[in-house]
This record gives structure tokens, C-alpha cells and sequence, in this order.
């Protein structure tokens, strides 16, 4: 069962992840996007992160998601890429090798360091969770309100920041010629 | 259940993890709409975010899903402050791909 859950949002991840980096239309890339993303929540699930796959839906799959499409019909900027013409001549290439290059070392160090995680820790370990169901929920608010109370603190300074800098970036200034798309 | 069902392992997740990053350096390194670009580095950050749960569970460590909240919140400011400075952008020259924002001048 568990088996079946992995493959199956595996597929989902990677169509998804594939169709954000060769679909021409920005739309169908974000779209994309979302699909990614309910994968990774149903990986989260089935980690016993039950609190993280509920704000990965509402956050990504949600907010930020909708952000995106939001700017692409604001901007006007829904056309489509011409996908055929390379910019600079064999980009695609350097591209190509440097993916196969990170690809091959990434999965180099994983089987190498697999022993090394697998040395620690009790196998499979479920005792995150435990029984209770509102265990996780629990363990993660221990964890965030009294190790980590100064960094949650810190991201609200950021967010207020961010989201006064972005009124400030993004609104119209007086007499500014704005140029129709 | 028999002794024959292969559960994934740890492994498997940081393997899908190292793929899913890949195709999110890729699609950095050949697209040209900035929205798509900001679309792929949410890629990385989520195969990022997907082994830290992993190796979180494995360890029987908690501090592993309290660094994906934080990141979470961090990509949340991220795309949003990047997204205003497209908007800004976008609004004062016809521009789509990033090659038209070759230069820094306005």
C-alpha cells in the first residue's frame, strides 16, 4: 500500500515537474505547478507530516499558486514562449550535461551517505507520530514555540517586511507613463 | 502482509528528491519567462523541503518538518516579493522574456 502511494505521487511530481519546465504556455505551466505540489503533499502524508501537507495545499497549492496565475493575467504576459529558437547557441546542451552532471553526483552522495543515515536513528521510525493522532501537530508546536520562539518571531518581522515592500515595488507612482502590454 | 511487499525506504524519497531538483536547475537554466523561472526554483525548494521530511522521519527527528515550516514561510515572502519587482517591471517596458531584462537601468 505504501508502495503504491509512493509510486503513484511520484508520477505525479514528475509529470508535473516536466510540464513546468516544457509546457510553452505560463498558464499550463502553473498549473503544472499544482500537480507538483498535491504530490509532495501526499508524500507528506504518508511521512506522518500530516501539518505540513495540509499548509503545503493551503500555502502553495493555494496562495502561492494563485499569485502566479494572478500576475500572468495582470501582466498580459500569457503568450506563448516560442520554445524552438535556443537564445544563446547550445544552451540546451550545457543545460543537458549540467542536469545529467548534478543528477549523477546527488544520487552518488545519496548511495554513498545511505549507510550513514541508516547506521543511526531505529529503522522506519514512527514514533514521531506515535498513536495520538495530534501528535505531530503537537511535536511541531513544541519544537517551533520554545527552540525556535526567536526565528517564528523573526518570520513575522519578514513577512511584514515583504509584504510592505511589495505594495512599495508594485504600486503606481504618480506621473508614471505606464506602457500597455 | 507478506514478507514480499518492498516499502520505500528513505533512499527512494531522496532519490525522487535529487530528480525533482534537477528538473528544477534545468528548467532555470533553459526557460526565459521569469514567472516560469520563479515556478522552477519552487521545484527546488519543494524536492529540498521533501528530503528534509524524509531524513526528519528517519532520524525520528522533529526539527527536520520545523525547518520545512520555516522554509515554507520564507518561499511564501520570497515569490511574493519577487513577484512585485516583475510587476514593477513589466509595468514600464514591454519585455516578456528575461533576455529584454538584460540591464539593470529602468
Amino acid at each position: 500500500m505504501e508502495l503504491f502511494v509512493f509510486v503513484c505521487a511520484s508520477i505525479m511530481i514528475l509529470v508535473g515537474a516536466i510540464g513546468v519546465v516544457v509546457r510553452k504556455h505560463p498558464v499550463h505551466a502553473a498549473l503544472s505547478l499544482v500537480l507538483t505540489l498535491f504530490g509532495i503533499a501526499v508524500l507528506f502524508v504518508a511521512q506522518e507530516a500530516e501539518f505540513l501537507a495540509a499548509v503545503q495545499v493551503i500555502v502553495y497549492a493555494g496562495a502561492i499558486v494563485v499569485l502566479f496565475l494572478f500576475v500572468i493575467m495582470l501582466l498580459g504576459v500569457d503568450r506563448v514562449e516560442e520554445l524552438r529558437t535556443e537564445p544563446i547557441a547550445g544552451q540546451r546542451w550545457i543545460a543537458a550535461f549540467v542536469g545529467v552532471a548534478m543528477l549523477g553526483l546527488l544520487v552518488a552522495a545519496i548511495v554513498t551517505g545511505a549507510e550513514a543515515v541508516i547506521g543511526r536513528g531505529d529503522g522506519i521510525a514512527s514514533n514521531i507520530a506515535g498513536d495520538n493522532s495530534d501528535a505531530n501537530v503537537a511535536q511541531l508546536a513544541n519544537s517551533v514555540f520554545s527552540d525556535y520562539v526567536l526565528a517564528f518571531e523573526l518570520t513575522s518581522i519578514l513577512l511584514v517586511i515583504a509584504v510592505v515592500g511589495t505594495v512599495l515595488l508594485a504600486r503606481k507612482r504618480k506621473g508614471q507613463r505606464v506602457v500597455a502590454p | 502482509m507478506n514478507a514480499l511487499v518492498v516499502v520505500p525506504t528513505t533512499t527512494w524519497y531522496l532519490l525522487l528528491s535529487a530528480v525533482l531538483f534537477t528538473i528544477g536547475t534545468v528548467g532555470v537554466l533553459v526557460r526565459r519567462n521569469p514567472l516560469v523561472l520563479f515556478m522552477c526554483i519552487e521545484l527546488m525548494l519543494n524536492a529540498v523541503n521533501l528530503s528534509f521530511v524524509a531524513l526528519g522521519r528517519r532520524l525520528a527527528d522533529i526539527n527536520g518538518q520545523t525547518i520545512v515550516f520555516f522554509v515554507l514561510v520564507v518561499a511564501a515572502a520570497e515569490v511574493v516579493v519577487g513577484l512585485g519587482i516583475i510587476v514593477s517591471i513589466m509595468r514600464r517596458r514591454n519585455g516578456v522574456t528575461v533576455d529584454d531584462l538584460a540591464e539593470l537601468k529602468g
